[in-house]
């Protein structure tokens, strides 16, 4: 902490420091510098939005969690929405939307999910900041790595460890708490009666966000994420990232104390520090490449240098590769990529909303039996047997009037409804049905039939639902 | 070989060929002895705890004293102890109470599927849709009543009816004029000729004066669209039935039709469970 931030640093004590900072390849640990600026508080701000990852389970809707995904009773609740396995295929949509906005996103922005708001970005950097607060700066820590184990190390690396291992429960138990009653969870893991699933999801959390947050951080970026290397093929020239502008910083060099610049010297000062700051330990001087996660810090670095030589900001900031050319850029609705995403997108929300709007609260399924296919009575007449399957999507059961259509179907009985039918809350109940119609009434082998249910709940609202099957008698 | 040996810091075995190459000493990485220093660890874990050194007679048991069969039988147990309290109602109920139950019955549509595909669906098929020679069950035309007490008796005791061979005391002409006489009533008409060798030949005494059959006997009701050997060609089919009979003996032509006994093949519970499915099928009366 002694160490200072780059606005109290002078420019010799940057470079005394320069070759401290490596570009990361893998071989030792990288240990970012920490300072402040407009980026670091921008993502302090995008970090904040996980929160709702720790205390959204906590909201409780009547007498039930408001967000619950309950895997085994297989029924997510999403506030008033009741989602069963049947509304499984929206989950698709749902897919496609976030798969085509991190496309879009990148392709617009870059990689900003990663920079500002992925899991492990902002895991590891609450995790850097302890360490950062424990430890101290990117020297102090280097230091410490390579001393002997004593008390005081000990010491140190204790408390961060128990902070560290106290985050990753609390993430373990947080993501949890989303699939089970929340208090429930924390009353039951403490007194041993929580599911073993729940023990060891927490426990693989505890031991993968350590390991993931805290040991490999920037690694997990470079070496794991298949994003880092998807994103190559979505950025173009027009995309927005955090670039170097090589015209204005080429060629660089140091600057000496009461020497003039050589002639045709860049604006870059060669301070390393923009690699210093950086979480992942690039280069951005090398352009963009695959380790840059786009979280802007290294422009604030960068900014901190310039302000401190009087030169202007902006050496390193977000812009397209074209705008740095000095090319002109294209209008965002000049781009055919902005067109296609955007038509992806509007489909999957489409396909949501129509999915959502078209969910009933009594379903009707309708399964015509296989074997046989139909039954020749003595009567003469033609007998198909169904099951229906009805859905009840309310929070109560409910009484359900089975009817079908008969219009084209002369002397048409129906065996099975005699009783009436009581459908279970939150679950399908099934009911055999016959369905007889006199062999000389048909005219053809296989006749669409529609069944209809309905239901009232205790407030008198009436639900219905159709669903067509076939009646299949003899071949004429 | 030592003696010249070309590397002699190095710490090779001593084996040298083609001057250059050689064999090293070099001990197995590390990673690798933990490796196998662990798996005799967990080894000599397993035989502690399972069974698994095999004796003369005998093997060694393992402290736990678990076996493979008896965490078979453990899991069978679970599932005979869910179902219990529904056998035990099934023990103690005729086929009929069954019926009424719903509970009991909807138990038994959902577990008699394995019992009715071992026994019964190779000849009557899946879902009692028949095959070629064995009667659909799924219709509610029955030769020996399809109450659920005929269903239980007939899967009890078997069946085996019987018709006579009347090549013999019949002219061709005559099984014939027979055979478009009930091919006729099933399709509703009635034709005065046949008619008069139906009543002449003796035909009623088991099909009934209006030839609909008798459960009793198990004699077919004549006058429906249902045929119990044929469906395709109904005045050959009816024609081969009148010349050769069913079960008829010494009749080499003569129609096989035998529902075998149950009653020493199932328990009796198990028999009230597919009088029940079979019942269900939607033919029942």
């Amino acid at each position: 902490m002694s160490e200072k931030q780059i606005h109290e640093q002078t420019i010799e004590e940057l470079y005394a420091e320069a070759q401290e900072h490596t570009i990361n390849v893998g071989d030792v640990k990288i240990h970012a510098k920490r300072m402040g600026g407009k980026f670091r508080n921008l993502k302090w701000l995008s970090n904040l939005v996980w929160i709702v990852f720790f205390i959204g389970p906590y909201m409780r809707l009547g007498d039930r969690q408001a967000i619950l995904l309950d895997i085994p009773n297989r029924q997510f609740h999403i506030f008033n929405l009741t989602l069963l396995p049947q509304d499984l295929w929206m989950l698709s949509f749902v897919l496609l939307f976030f798969a085509i906005l991190l496309a879009v996103v990148t392709a617009l922005a870059g990689r900003i999910w990663c920079g500002f708001f992925c899991f492990q970005t902002v895991w590891t950097d609450v995790f850097t900041w302890i360490e950062d607060k424990l430890e101290g700066g990117p020297a102090k820590r280097r230091k410490l790595e390579k001393a002997k184990w004593d008390l005081s190390k000990v010491i140190v690396r204790g408390k961060k460890y128990s902070l560290w291992f106290l985050i990753a429960f609390f993430t373990g138990m947080s993501f949890v708490a989303w699939f089970t009653d929340a208090y429930d969870l924390w009353v039951d893991f403490f007194t041993l009666n929580a599911s073993s699933t729940a023990y060891i999801t927490v426990g693989m959390f505890v031991v993968g966000t350590v390991f993931l947050a805290g040991i490999l951080r920037e690694q997990t970026c470079f070496w794991l994420c298949p994003y880092a290397r998807i994103q190559a093929v979505m950025i173009d020239d027009t995309s927005i990232v955090p670039s170097y502008d090589v015209k204005r910083g080429e060629t660089r060099g140091r600057i000496m104390k009461n020497k003039p610049a050589v002639e045709g010297q860049g604006d870059c000062v060669d301070c390393n520090q923009c690699v210093a700051v950086c979480p992942t330990g690039v280069d951005i001087r090398g352009g963009q490449q695959e380790g840059c996660i786009m979280c802007g810090l290294c422009i604030d670095a960068c900014d901190a240098v310039m302000e401190k030589i009087d030169k202007p900001k902006g050496l390193i900031k977000f812009a397209s590769w074209d705008g740095i050319m000095g090319k002109e850029e294209l209008p965002l609705l000049k781009r055919p990529r902005v067109w296609v995403y955007s038509a992806i997108l509007l489909v999957s929300v489409m396909g949501v909303v129509i999915g959502l709007s078209g969910m009933e609260s009594l379903e009707l399924k309708v399964l015509h039996a296989r074997q046989p296919l139909f039954v020749l009575q003595s009567d003469g007449n033609i007998q198909n047997r169904y099951t229906l399957k009805v859905l009840n999507k309310q929070n109560e059961d409910m009484k359900v009037k089975i009817t079908v259509d008969d219009s084209e179907f002369k002397g048409l009985t129906m065996i099975g409804v005699e009783k009436e039918l009581v459908a279970t809350h939150g679950t399908v109940t099934p009911v055999t049905i016959f369905i007889k119609v006199p062999r000389r009434n048909l005219t053809v082998t296989s006749q669409p039939i529609v069944f209809s249910i309905e239901g009232k709940d205790k407030e008198g609202n009436v639900y219905k639902s159709d669903r067509e099957s076939v009646f299949i008698g003899p071949k004429r | 070989m030592s003696e010249n040996n070309p590397f002699p810091d190095e710490g090779n075995t001593g084996h040298i060929w083609d001057d250059n190459i050689r064999e090293l000493a070099n001990p197995p990485p590390n990673w690798w002895m933990m490796a196998f220093w662990a798996s005799i660890i967990f080894v000599i874990g397993y035989v502690v705890i399972y069974p698994a050194i095999p004796l003369a007679t005998s093997y060694t048991k393992g402290v736990t004293g678990w076996t493979a069969i008896g965490e078979y039988n453990a899991a069978i147990a679970e599932v005979e102890a869910v179902r219990k309290p529904y056998e035990d109602k099934i023990a103690a109920k005729s086929a009929k109470e069954i019926l009424a139950d719903d509970e009991l019955s909807a138990y038994v549509e959902a577990s008699g599927k394995v019992l009715f595909g071992d026994n019964c669906a190779a000849c009557h098929g899946t879902g009692g849709a028949g095959n070629v020679g064995y009667p659909v069950i799924a219709d509610d035309d029955w030769l020996y009543g399809g109450t659920i007490e005929q269903i239980q008796t007939t899967i009890t005791n078997g069946r085996k009816g019987m018709m006579t061979a009347h090549a013999a005391t019949l002219s061709e002409a005559e099984i014939d004029t027979l055979a478009a006489y009930v091919v006729g009533l099933s399709e509703g008409k009635t034709e005065e000729k046949g008619k008069a060798l139906f009543q002449s030949k003796a035909c009623f005494a088991c099909h009934g004066m209006d030839a609909k059959g008798m459960a009793a006997l198990g004699s077919a009701n004549l006058t429906d669209g249902i045929w119990r050997f044929e469906s395709t060609d109904l005045l050959a089919s009816a024609k081969q039935t009148i010349a050769h009979g069913v079960n008829a003996a010494g009749d080499a032509e003569t129609r096989n039709a035998e529902m075998p006994a149950f009653k020493d093949k199932l328990s009796e519970a198990d028999i009230k469970k597919m009088a029940v499915y079979v019942y269900k099928f939607g033919g029942g009366k």
